[in-house]
């Protein structure tokens, strides 16, 4: 059974529907994808999927008990809050709560997730900084290493590469296909078109129709981002190339 | 990390034993000591045992209290300018005390004022969680907080301005500024049971406000139960707070300072504040209670003036401190 499954489900916040009757499932191993305009409610769809709010429908991890659910599925937030100037390290050894038990102090194991997330994204150099005084592209790495150190089958980020240089956003999607590759499933949600067509193995394309969001489209890249849908959806026209060197995405112009 | 919290409870220690031997009595040191250990009716065994014992120990216990739900507040709101206070008790348990002293409870009975102090912090407490409901974000918290606040200042305003005589509003003034003068061992007792529920209750919060360091979303992302969190801190906070203003009154700036200056000693970790804030908020209130007694031995200077005194200038300092290091 795959670990993200979503029936019919919908929301309503402020007593506006918001987006509804999403039905889809993610299987291990796959890198999937969540595109969309602006308000089409990606960020309020992951969060009901996790069941941090309520939402009318079925969702696997939303029905489980917070603690279970925290050890199937880590969650990056778009706002990129670190409240106190804890150290790097400190800040990805939070990834570990779910694992301890009440009191419990941490094993050599978690020191050991600690690790491998801290050298997966590059952070050796700046474990024993103020997470408050990182860059804003450093910080979203530390808090990836904290949302890898959970260690967790499914890995949910609202938009990890904002921010990034295209070093690190290239990167930061290697990490998740490298996740997909071992069997893990991703669902990242992407205002980079380019970068999710390189990386992703499927995007899942969420849009407005009658003013709530849904799920326009669903499958590969290259059959999801048709020249028609990214008129409808995005109102763009756009370069879909296949090239030696992996497909090459470029949105071109605004057609409305 | 360790080092500091054995600095701290070595010096909350030494501060605890200078406070039983420090009193406008003057007793000797070794005289104090054996008529502490081994009671009896002589007057140094009456002023140990019954005088000095019982507001050091109330010092003590105060200062950690205080400490303690002052770093869990700012943990939990995610901003060091949080107190306890902030949550409306201490306002609600002040009116409580006046009303008692106002009606004449507080003469009548040794602990109608502390009981109706508790009675005070109780109804605000009721009513600033019924006004925040169960879910929902801390910002709603801080609101029905301050609306409490204002609320059982403006009832506490109308009190004072209704005294029918100058003596009721001079005690009700008096109350306000906090002091631990002649407290007794009766008011340990009403105290601890209640303090002791407290720190148990904030205790468990550790881990929670360590997730929250990333905001609400994360945190329940990583089954921090955050409904549940909210009211056992602000029921931890309404024990530790309601019963310190109930025998002590009100005594600001510990809450607020404490944890301040102690996050960067122990990484600015909210879990290990919370510990390394209960021992140096106890330091706190010894050291302003000890100076009472010394600074002006004859005129009752009240504990609460001093903590304020000396807590506002060392709050600016850090205000200013925090600003030239550019955040």
């Amino acid at each position: 059974m795959s670990l993200l499954s979503l029936s019919e489900l919908g929301v309503i916040l402020r007593g506006r529907p918001v987006i509804s009757g999403v039905t889809l499932d993610i299987a291990p191993g796959e890198f999937v994808g969540l595109i969309g305009p602006n308000g089409a409610g990606k960020t309020t769809l992951m969060r009901a999927a996790l069941g941090l709010i309520p939402a009318a429908g079925h969702s696997a991890l939303g029905a489980l008990p917070p603690a279970q659910r925290a050890k199937l599925a880590a969650w990056m937030p778009q706002s990129r809050e670190i409240a106190w100037p804890v150290t790097v390290e400190t800040l990805v050894m939070l990834g570990r709560v779910p694992h301890l038990g009440a009191g419990q102090r941490t094993t050599p194991a978690d020191r050991a997730a600690v690790e491998s997330a801290i050298a997966q994204m590059g952070l050796g150099p700046l474990r024993h900084r103020a997470a408050t005084r990182l860059s804003g592209g450093e910080a979203a790495r530390a808090l990836i290493a904290r949302a890898l150190a959970q260690e967790t089958p499914l890995l949910m980020a609202d938009e990890p590469t904002a921010g990034l240089d295209p070093a690190h956003q290239i990167s930061t999607m290697e990490t998740f296909a490298a996740l997909a590759a071992q069997g893990k499933s991703c669902l990242v949600s992407l205002h980079d078109l380019g970068l999710a067509v390189r990386h992703c193995t499927r995007l899942i394309l969420l849009g407005k129709r009658g003013g709530q969001g849904c799920v326009v489209a669903d499958g590969p890249p290259a059959d999801v981002l048709t020249p028609e849908r990214l008129e409808e959806v995005f109102g763009i026209t756009a370069a879909y190339l296949h090239t030696a060197d992996g497909p090459l995405f470029q949105p071109l112009r605004i057609t409305r | 990390m360790n080092r500091v919290m054995i600095a701290l409870a070595l010096l909350a220690a030494a501060l605890f034993s200078a406070s039983l031997l420090v009193g406008p009595a003057g007793l000797p040191v070794g005289d104090s000591l054996v008529a502490l250990w081994q009671g009896g009716d002589g007057p140094v065994a009456m002023v140990m045992r019954q005088i000095r014992l019982p507001r050091a120990i109330l010092a003590l216990m105060i200062g950690a209290s205080l400490g303690l739900a002052g770093a869990a507040m700012q943990g939990y709101l995610r901003n060091p300018l949080a107190e306890p206070g902030l949550i409306g008790v201490s306002g609600s348990s002040a009116l409580g005390a006046v009303l008692a002293i106002h009606t004449g409870a507080a003469a009548m009975w040794s602990l109608g004022l502390p009981l109706a102090a508790l009675g005070g912090a109780l109804a605000g407490v009721a009513l600033v969680m019924g006004l925040a409901g169960p879910r929902g974000g801390s910002l709603t918290l801080i609101l029905a907080g301050i609306a409490i606040s204002a609320l059982a200042g403006a009832l506490t305003s109308l009190v004072l301005n209704l005294s029918p005589n100058p003596f009721a509003a001079n005690e009700i003034v008096f109350w306000m500024m906090g002091s631990l003068a002649d407290r007794s061992m009766t008011h340990v007792w009403l105290a601890a049971p209640l303090m002791a529920v407290g720190w148990v209750l904030i205790g468990t919060l550790g881990r929670g406000l360590d997730a929250l360091t990333l905001g609400e979303d994360a945190a329940g992302a990583m089954g921090v139960n955050l409904p549940r969190m909210r009211i056992v801190l602000v029921l931890g906070t309404a024990c530790v707070v309601g019963a310190s203003t109930a025998v002590a009154g009100a005594i600001g700036f510990v809450g607020l300072v404490v944890p301040h200056i102690l996050r960067p000693f122990v990484g600015a970790r909210p879990s290990r504040l919370l510990w390394a804030s209960a021992l140096g908020g106890a330091v706190m209130l010894l050291v302003a209670d000890i100076a009472v007694r010394i600074i002006l031995p004859t005129q009752d200077l009240k504990l609460g003036v001093l903590t304020a005194l000396v807590g506002a200038p060392v709050f600016l300092h850090l205000i200013y401190k925090t600003r030239r290091d550019g955040i």
